[in-house]
């Protein structure tokens, strides 16, 4: 009988270590680092179509500290399961200038971002589904900022621009 | 001579427990305030009893819905507001992906990976009428249960209004 209560106090103490492991990669995941893979053309010639690993940080969108020209993880206001990496183009109160259909470049619209959203771009824009199709993004869809790009490693470094 | 470590080892047990509740209130429930009167009487009725008057609500909201955002018409949801990413609103969806939702002006359609979400007192609830549907990726769970005032506790219902829906998915009357 002691034997089991032995057994089971140190499956217990085992358990409870991986338990707390989990918490923290879950906590360091959501809230400070973590990768993500992005592929799709829609971000060419920053990102390739084939599928890059980014380096994600979760607290500037936090802190507020995001601008135009970031890469960010979003998550789609069409479908919630997906995420999407586009760049921001626009923050809130400013004014932006987009043409729905790049070839023909004499249809262009204005609008002013609305409070609490952003406006958001795919570099390639002739493939990219983002803000000039679903309108001004919530800033509470925001998951985080990419900023460095670690496979494949002929392309290893900081995203910038 | 023993209190730096034991000022370590209490911090450590603090960073453990609070790595341990961020996780579980993320992943799987927690419990919030519920303020103001948008959700009277499901929520904060303000009667005239001392015990209603004296502090909010507070409710049970699981968040095991985020994991593939299934809801149904009724569910009483917390969200992220779209005009403002740090207030958290508590509504109850009226209208999912497709629905057609009829309000006083004109009928709106839901679009995909969005809901409309409304007060129960539609008297002084900012809700969709306002700011339109709200993106399924602002939600950040659904309440259960009540679990403040003692005397309210208890499971809250799903409540569908089946006259200013129409739906895809029930059958049409027309």
């Amino acid at each position: 009988m002691r034997q089991w209560r032995i057994i089971a106090k140190e499956a217990m103490a085992r358990a409870s270590i991986i338990g707390k492991f989990l918490c923290l990669l879950h906590v360091t995941d959501a809230y400070i680092l973590s990768s993500n893979h992005v592929l799709g053309p829609s971000m060419l010639p920053t990102l390739n179509i084939t599928g890059d690993v980014v380096l994600v940080e979760h607290l500037s969108h936090r802190l507020g500290k995001l601008g135009s020209g970031d890469l960010v993880l979003v998550r789609s206001p069409l479908d919630p399961k997906k995420t999407l990496t586009k760049r921001i183009v626009a923050m809130e109160g400013d004014k932006v200038t987009f043409s729905l259909d790049p070839t023909r470049s004499h249809s262009s619209r204005s609008l002013v971002v609305p409070k609490g959203h952003v406006w958001i771009q795919g570099d390639n824009a002739y493939v990219s589904r983002d803000s000039r199709h679903f309108g001004p993004l919530p800033y509470g869809l925001i998951e985080g900022k990419a900023f460095m790009r670690v496979w494949p490693p002929s392309s290893f470094g900081l995203l910038g621009e | 001579m023993g209190t730096p470590r034991v000022l370590w080892s209490i911090t450590k047990k603090c960073f453990t427990v609070g790595v341990i509740t961020l996780t579980v209130s993320d992943l799987f429930a927690s419990i919030v305030p519920v303020r103001g009167a948008s959700m009277s009487p499901t929520f904060n009725p303000k009667t005239n009893s001392l015990l209603d008057s004296l502090s909010d609500d507070r409710v049970l909201v699981e968040k095991l819905c985020l994991r593939n955002y299934k809801f149904s018409h009724g569910d009483v949801i917390v969200f992220s507001s779209p005009n403002n990413h740090k207030e958290k609103h508590v509504k109850r969806i009226v209208g999912l992906p497709g629905d057609w939702v009829g309000t006083i002006y004109d009928v709106v359609h839901i679009p995909e990976g969005h809901c409309w979400v409304e007060g129960d007192n539609s008297a002084s609830s900012l809700d969709s009428r306002s700011f339109g549907p709200v993106p399924l990726g602002l939600v950040k769970g659904r309440v259960t249960h009540v679990l403040w005032p003692p005397h309210r506790v208890g499971t809250v219902d799903r409540k569908t209004s089946q006259n200013r829906v129409s739906s895809s998915s029930s059958a049409s009357k027309f």
